[in-house]
């Protein structure tokens, strides 16, 4: 996600989604108030076993496109493509979706830059899509998703994978493939760390932070 | 930032933020499904006092793809042509809960008025003489695409400056952006005050050409010349008219813009005009993706 948002953007901005809002932000909490629950070996067990679901699931995963939620869900998108690739050796596409001319919180909370929206050569009709994302917790992200996935084409079926389900469901949408789930309260912010962005992998759980109310 | 009234106004970052929002929602026009839930349920209301096609369509069909309900409202045919003021036509639009109005009038400042007197965010879409925002950023975007870049680049503003709200806009977000303009026109098609201006002035096309990444040629505005500012149009096009001789002058990835509507055969030749080198039709396009960005930016967030 771009940065460059100055005052043109009426209020006040809100930083990254809120499942990513910690994650290299100086004003989030400090790193010692927060819990690693997910290390870097974790991470990879994880994303290996979703490859492994996505390609049983889908039956060879042939006709699977795999859309991530930008920013940290492309990157997800990306590891998850090339471990299917290398259990079945067939070239997943990945693309990147993003959501947020679609949001219903735009008003409250302010517009955004956007992320790019990318699909792949292939297209999405009449294949099966593999939503990514990093953090599933109110579903409106998701919900925003599969809006926006209706005006690009008609796919054949949308699943979704996600890395940590925090739970707290505002909407009756569920994951497919989830990586971990994570009790949490309201007030706990959940961090994803990818080494693509943060330099390392990890997820983190930390205390609230007033900035962000999360909304993945 | 609610109101976007000058290009002046704009940071370097508040400007790059519309170009590169621009270039996400340019994307839109080459799906299937043209249009963008975003702005649903907002009013934009067009107030054209001026006559203008290009502009009035591209602010229309940035606003419908976005969702948002358009009203256009041009002088001839409404209140205005019975002697209803600025201010109160203003208010009528105030009453029927517009959320955005894009103001084009023919006098300098009459948006500045209008946002004191609404409270739904003004986007000034020419005033006068003075300033037109929105084709700054649709040529500053335009340079990008072509170009890679805006900042370092000479560009060459070539005609009647005196007359131009393009020409005023593009010196001010140009020169935010980090590029070097050149401001080319006879001594009588120059503003008052314009060795105050962020720019170079030069009196020689052919001097500037060579060293040029962009030539943006500017119409000769006959409207509002109540003055001869120079002897014949054929004496004036051969000084600072863009032929094809001179476009070979260029150097070679040189682009040439025109903000519309062009007079071929005077600022420019019709060779000139349907050349490689020309955005002139790209401009148009890019115009409705940045109108899009300034729009959602400016619209997106309020309640």
């Amino acid at each position: 996600m771009r940065q460059g948002r100055g005052s043109l953007v009426a209020h006040a901005p809100t930083p990254f989604r809120g499942s990513a809002a910690a994650a290299g932000d100086p004003a989030g909490p400090a790193p010692s108030d927060r819990r690693t629950v997910l290390d870097a070996d974790d991470i990879a067990r994880a994303l290996t076993r979703i490859a492994h679901e996505v390609i049983e699931r889908t039956k060879g995963a042939g006709d699977v496109v795999l859309l991530g939620i930008p920013t940290r869900g492309v990157d997800l998108a990306r590891r998850l493509a090339d471990r299917i690739a290398a259990v079945q050796s067939t070239d997943v596409p990945v693309g990147s979706l993003d959501v947020t001319m679609y949001r219903d919180d735009l008003r409250m909370r302010g517009v955004r830059p956007l992320a790019e929206t990318d699909l792949p050569a292939s297209g999405v009709d009449g294949r099966t899509v593999v939503l990514v994302d990093d953090v599933l917790f109110s579903g409106r992200t998701v919900r925003a998703a599969l809006d926006a996935l209706n005006d690009l084409g008609r796919p054949r079926a949308v699943q979704l994978a996600v890395l940590v389900d925090r739970g707290h469901r505002e909407l009756p949408i569920r994951a497919d493939y989830v990586g971990k789930n994570l009790p949490t309260s309201l007030r706990e912010t959940v961090s994803v760390l990818l080494d693509e962005h943060d330099g390392r992998d990890a997820v983190l759980l930390g205390p609230a932070d007033d900035a962000t109310g999360g909304d993945a | 930032m609610k109101h976007l009234l000058s290009a002046g106004d704009l940071t370097r970052d508040e400007a790059e933020l519309v170009l590169d929002t621009a270039e996400e929602l340019a994307r839109v026009a080459d799906r299937p499904i043209k249009k963008l839930p975003t702005l649903r349920g907002r009013t934009v209301v067009n107030l054209f006092f001026e006559d203008s096609t290009r502009t009035r369509t591209s602010f229309e069909v940035a606003a419908k793809r976005l969702s948002a309900d358009v009203i256009t409202f041009s002088a001839k045919g409404s209140s205005v042509s019975k002697g209803e003021s600025l201010k109160d036509t203003a208010l009528t639009l105030e009453a029927m809960g517009a959320d955005g109005v894009i103001c084009r009038h023919s006098a300098s400042g009459a948006p500045h008025r209008l946002a004191q007197w609404v409270h739904g965010a003004v986007v000034n879409a020419g005033d006068g003489t003075h300033e037109h925002p929105t084709q700054a950023l649709l040529d500053a975007y335009t340079m990008r695409s072509r170009l890679g870049r805006v900042e370092g680049l000479n560009v060459a503003i070539v005609g009647d400056v005196l007359h131009s709200r393009v020409a005023r806009s593009n010196v001010l977000l140009l020169h935010t952006l980090g590029a070097q303009v050149t401001l080319v026109a006879p001594p009588t098609l120059l503003p008052v005050g314009v060795d105050a201006w962020p720019a170079e002035v030069s009196y020689d096309l052919d001097d500037v050409l060579p060293k040029s990444d962009v030539v943006m040629m500017l119409r000769v505005q006959r409207e509002r010349m109540h003055a001869a500012y120079f002897p014949t149009t054929r004496e004036y096009s051969r000084r600072y008219g863009l032929d094809a001789p001179r476009m070979a002058a260029l150097p070679d990835d040189a682009i040439v813009m025109h903000p519309g509507p062009m007079n071929r055969g005077v600022e420019i030749a019709a060779e000139v005009a349907d050349s490689v080198r020309s955005t002139i039709v790209e401009q148009v396009a890019n115009g409705v993706s940045v109108r899009m960005a300034v729009l959602y930016l400016l619209l997106g967030g309020t309640e």
